[in-house]
C-alpha cells in the first residue's frame, strides 16, 4: 500500500529537528560562514538529537534500527537550518554508516560504540581525488597488499575534519576495485594539508591529505579480507546528499515565498506576477517530485527491493540539477536583494552548486 | 509510514491491463491514427464486456459502493484504491494508445461529474446505464468558442421554464471529447456547463446533464486532430434544448458565494491527476521504444557514473527516466490523497503540470534522438510525439494548472493571482 505519512517515531524526529534547524543553526549560520568556522556547542547540539543513534542497533550501542529513510527525512530537515552545519553534525556518519553496512561483525563492535556513545568527535572519510573527472569507482590512490599489512598511497582531497580526525575511513584503488580502509589520523605516512577553500560551505573544515606508503594491517580493509562492495555505500551518499539537497532547496522556496508575498511593485505584491508566481510553482512542483523520488530510493534500501541502487543514482543525479535551479531562482525573485549577504540566499546558491562535487561528503 | 509498495490489486490490474494493451490497441494503433474518426469497436466491445464481468459501472470510482462497504463494521476495513487503481488502467491504456484509450466505454470525465456533484438519485438515474448491454458513452461539454480555461467566460445558458419545470439550454460548445460517442454513437449523456444569470459570473454557472436523443442538441463538427485521432472531438450546438429540473448537478439557486462554482472545480482534483497518468502512458511507450531501439544497438546506458564521464545520450536518458518516475510519484501521490479524502489542490496540479510537460520533452527527445527512425511513420514513435502533446493542453493547459499551483502555495485567491 503507498503511503505519504511518515510515522509517529519519524514524526518526533523531524519535530525536534525543525526545532534544532530553526532555532538554533538558522540564527548561526551567516556568521559561521562569514567566520569559516563551524562552533563546536552547534554541532554538539545537533548530533544530541541522536540521528545516527537512532539508526544505530543496539548491539552497537545505538537506539534503532537501520532506516535510510529516516535519515533521509532528518537530512532534509537539518539542512533546511544550513548546509555546512548538517554536513558537521553528520561527519561521523561517515566513518560509522559503511561500517555498520558493510563492516566484520568485529569492525562494527570495536569501532561503532566509541563514536555513538559519546560526545561529537571527528570520525571522518577521505573519498575525492583532486582531479576533474574523479570518479569513485576508479580511484587514483591505491591500497597495496604486502603480507599482512595493505600499503595506502595518494592525495585526497575534500577531507572533513581531517586536522582534528581520530580515526579516518580512507577509500583506495584495490585492484581495480574501491575499497575502504580504517585508518588512525596519526598514522605515519599521512599528512594533513591546508584548510581548503571553497566556493559555498565556507563554515565546513575540509582539508587536503597526503598518504604516502601509510601502512595498516590488512584486518583493517572494510569487510574483512573479503573486502565489501560499494553499491550500498554509493546508495547511502546519494540519497543522503539528494536529501540535503532538498532542505537547501526547501529553505529557498520558503525564503523567495515569504519575500515576494512581501514585496511591493508597481502597486502589487511580487508575488501576485505571473512571471514571478510561475517560478515558484515549477520550484515548488520540482522540490516535491525529487523529494518523491529520494523518499522511494531510500525506501526500497531498506525493503531491500531490486533496483534500489539506480533509484538512489536517479534521486541524486535529479537533485543536483533541482538544488541549483531553485537556489538561482531563489536570487532571482530576491532580485538585488538577493545577491547581497544580508539575505541568506546568495549563500544558499553557493552551496547549493555544491551537491554535483559533494561525492561521498553525506551519508544517510 | 510511508510506503512505495504497489497494492496487489493494482499489480493485478496493470497485468490484465497490459494484456489488452498489448493485444487490442497495439495492432491497430496505425491504422485508427490514420484513418480518423473510425470508431474502435472491437476494442469497446471488449472494454465493455469486461468491465461488466468486473461487476464496475464505469470507470470512475464508485463512491456508493464504497460508503456501503464502510458501514458494514464486519468487513475488514481496507484502504481505498479506486483512483490509485483508475490511474493505474489510464497509464497503461495510454500506454497502448493514447486515442483508443479516449474511446473506453463506461463512466468517465461526465461520471465523475455526476459522481463528485450528484445527489444519490441522479447517480442511479445517470450512471446504471453503463452496466446495459451495450456500451454506453459519457462526455464533458465545457469549453465554448471564446471560453477555455476561463470558465467564467461561458455564455452558454440555462434557464428555468417554470410551466413545466423543465430548463431551457441554449449556447455552443466546442472540443468536447467522446461527444460523439456520448449522444449519437451511444445512449449516453454528456455534462454541459452553462449559466443560470450571466450577470452572476462563476457564482451562476452550473452543470447539467444532457441525454442522448434530447431534441435541441445536436453534433455539428468533428475536429481534425494533430495526434489522438481514434477520439473524436466535436462541437455541439444547444438550441432551445430542454431537459428535466432534476438534471442539475448541485444547487438551483444562485448565492453570492462561488461555492457551487468551486465545488465544480474541484471535480478537476481528481481528473488532472488522471490525465497527468494517460500522459505517463505514452511518455512510458515512447522511452521504452527507445531503450529497446538502444539495447538492439548494444548501446548500454551506464549508470552511476560522475557527470563528468557521462556521454549525452546517457544524460538525455537518465534525465528522461527520471522524470518521468518523479511525475509519476506526484500522480499516485495526488491521487492517494484524493482516496483518502485529503485535500490534494496544490498537488493534483503539480501532477498535471508535471506530466504534461515530461511527457512532451520525452515525445520530442525520443523521436530526435532515434534520428530517421524516430521521424518514420513505419513506427508509432512519431505517434506518440503528436499524442503527448494533448496532455499539456486538455483539462487545464500547462499554464493555467501552474496558476492554480501558484495559487495554492502562496495561498492567493483568483482576484490575488490573475
Amino acid at each position: 500500500m503507498y503511503s505519504f505519512t511518515p510515522t509517529e517515531e519519524q514524526q518526533m524526529l523531524l519535530d525536534a529537528v525543525k526545532r534544532y534547524a530553526e532555532g538554533d543553526i538558522r540564527p548561526a549560520a551567516r556568521e559561521a560562514d562569514e567566520k569559516s568556522e563551524l562552533p563546536p556547542e552547534l554541532v554538539e547540539k545537533g548530533w544530541e538529537l541522536g540521528i545516527l543513534q537512532a539508526s544505530t542497533p543496539e548491539a552497537y550501542e545505538g537506539f534503532g534500527d537501520y532506516s535510510a529513510l529516516t535519515g533521509v527525512l532528518a537530512a532534509e530537515g537539518l539542512a533546511f537550518g544550513d548546509l555546512a552545519v548538517s554536513l558537521g553534525v553528520m561527519t561521523p556518519n561517515l566513518f560509522v554508516l559503511p561500517i555498520l553496512l558493510s563492516g566484520t561483525e568485529e569492525q562494527k563492535k570495536e569501532l561503532i560504540p566509541p563514536v555513538i556513545e559519546m560526545e561529537w568527535k571527528a570520525y571522518s572519510a577521505a573519498l575525492i581525488e583532486p582531479k576533474f573527472d574523479f570518479d569513485p569507482l576508479d580511484l587514483q590512490t591505491t591500497a597495496t597488499k604486502k603480507g599482512d599489512s595493505i600499503l595506502l598511497d595518494g592525495e585526497k582531497t575534500y577531507v572533513p575534519y581531517a586536522a582534528e580526525a581520530e580515526k579516518l575511513l580512507i577509500y583506495a584503488n584495490l585492484d581495480g576495485k574501491t575499497q575502504a580502509f580504517i585508518v588512525d589520523a596519526d598514522e605515519e605516512g599521512l599528512t594533513v594539508g591546508e584548510k581548503q577553500k571553497t566556493l559555498g560551505i565556507h563554515a565546513y573544515p575540509l582539508y587536503s591529505l597526503k598518504l604516502e606508503k601509510v601502512k595498516i594491517p590488512a584486518s583493517q580493509q572494510l569487510g574483512g579480507p573479503d573486502g565489501h562492495s560499494m553499491d550500498l555505500i554509493q546508495a547511502s551518499w546519494q540519497i543522503g546528499l539528494a536529501a540535503l539537497a532538498l532542505g537547501v532547496a526547501q529553505a529557498a522556496y520558503e525564503y523567495a515565498i515569504e519575500y515576494a508575498k512581501d514585496r511591493e511593485v508597481f502597486g502589487v505584491k511580487v508575488a501576485q506576477k505571473q512571471a514571478i508566481a510561475f517560478m515558484l510553482a515549477e520550484m515548488g512542483t520540482d522540490i516535491e517530485a525529487t523529494r518523491l523520488l529520494a523518499w522511494e530510493a531510500a525506501w526500497m534500501i531498506d525493503e531491500g527491493k531490486e533496483g534500489a541502487y539506480k533509484q538512489a543514482f536517479l534521486a541524486y543525479y535529479t537533485a543536483v540539477d533541482m538544488v541549483m535551479i531553485i537556489t538561482d531562482q531563489a536570487v532571482q525573485i530576491l532580485g538585488g536583494h538577493g545577491y547581497i549577504r544580508e539575505h541568506p540566499v546568495e549563500m544558499w546558491m553557493r552551496n547549493g552548486r555544491g551537491f554535483s562535487t559533494f561525492t561521498g561528503l553525506a551519508m544517510v | 509510514m510511508i510506503s512505495f509498495e504497489m497494492p496487489k490489486p493494482l499489480i493485478q490490474t496493470r497485468t490484465v491491463v497490459e494484456t489488452v494493451a498489448k493485444n487490442m490497441m497495439r495492432p491497430v494503433s496505425r491504422d485508427m491514427d490514420e484513418n480518423e474518426h473510425e470508431i474502435p469497436w472491437a476494442y469497446i466491445e471488449f472494454m465493455h464486456t469486461a468491465t461488466k464481468a468486473l461487476g464496475s459501472s464505469s470507470m470512475a470510482p464508485d463512491e456508493t459502493a464504497k460508503k456501503k462497504k464502510d458501514e458494514d463494521p464486519e468487513k475488514k476495513k481496507r484502504p481505498p484504491i479506486n483512483y490509485q487503481r483508475l490511474m493505474v488502467m489510464v497509464e497503461m491504456l495510454s500506454w497502448g494508445d493514447a486515442g483508443i484509450y479516449l474511446c473506453t466505454p463506461g463512466g468517465m470525465l461526465g461520471a465523475a461529474a455526476v459522481s463528485a456533484a450528484g445527489t444519490p438519485e441522479q447517480k442511479k438515474r445517470f450512471l446504471s446505464r453503463f452496466t446495459g448491454k451495450e456500451p454506453v458513452f459519457d462526455a464533458m461539454a465545457m469549453t465554448e468558442p471564446q471560453a477555455g480555461s476561463d470558465t467564467s467566460a461561458i455564455r452558454a445558458t440555462a434557464a428555468l421554464d417554470e410551466k413545466t419545470n423543465e430548463w431551457v439550454l441554449n449556447g455552443e460548445k466546442i472540443f468536447v471529447t467522446a461527444g460523439n460517442k456520448a449522444l449519437v454513437d451511444s445512449k449516453g449523456f454528456i455534462v454541459v456547463w452553462a449559466s443560470l444569470d450571466l450577470e452572476a459570473g462563476r457564482a451562476g454557472i452550473r452543470s447539467f446533464v444532457i441525454e442522448a436523443d434530447t431534441p435541441g442538441c445536436k453534433v455539428t463538427k468533428f475536429e481534425e486532430k494533430m495526434g489522438i485521432r481514434a477520439s473524436d472531438t466535436v462541437s455541439i450546438v444547444l438550441q432551445d434544448c430542454r431537459i428535466p429540473f432534476e438534471n442539475i448537478l448541485g444547487s438551483p439557486t444562485i448565492e453570492k458565494s462561488t461555492k457551487g462554482y468551486k465545488s465544480a472545480m474541484q471535480t478537476f482534483d481528481a481528473t488532472r491527476p488522471i490525465v497527468a497518468a494517460s500522459a505517463l502512458g505514452v511518455a512510458r511507450a515512447a522511452l521504452e521504444f527507445v531503450q529497446e531501439k538502444l539495447a538492439e544497438e548494444g548501446v548500454e546506458i551506464r549508470y552511476g557514473l560522475p557527470r563528468q564521464k557521462m556521454s549525452n545520450l546517457e544524460r538525455e536518458i537518465i534525465d528522461m527516466e527520471t522524470q518521468l518516475r518523479q511525475a509519476w510519484l506526484l500522480t499516485i501521490k495526488a491521487l492517494w490523497m484524493a482516496d483518502n479524502k485529503q485535500s490534494n489542490g496544490a498537488v493534483a496540479s503539480m501532477s498535471k503540470v508535471k506530466a504534461g510537460k515530461v511527457a512532451t520533452m520525452i515525445t520530442q527527445k525520443a523521436v530526435e534522438i532515434m534520428g530517421p527512425v524516430g521521424y518514420s511513420r513505419e513506427f508509432l514513435l512519431e505517434k506518440w510525439f503528436r499524442d503527448a502533446k494533448i496532455n499539456d493542453i486538455f483539462e487545464g493547459t500547462g499554464q493555467i494548472n501552474l496558476l492554480v499551483v501558484a495559487r495554492n502555495i502562496l495561498g492567493y485567491r483568483g482576484s490575488q493571482l490573475r
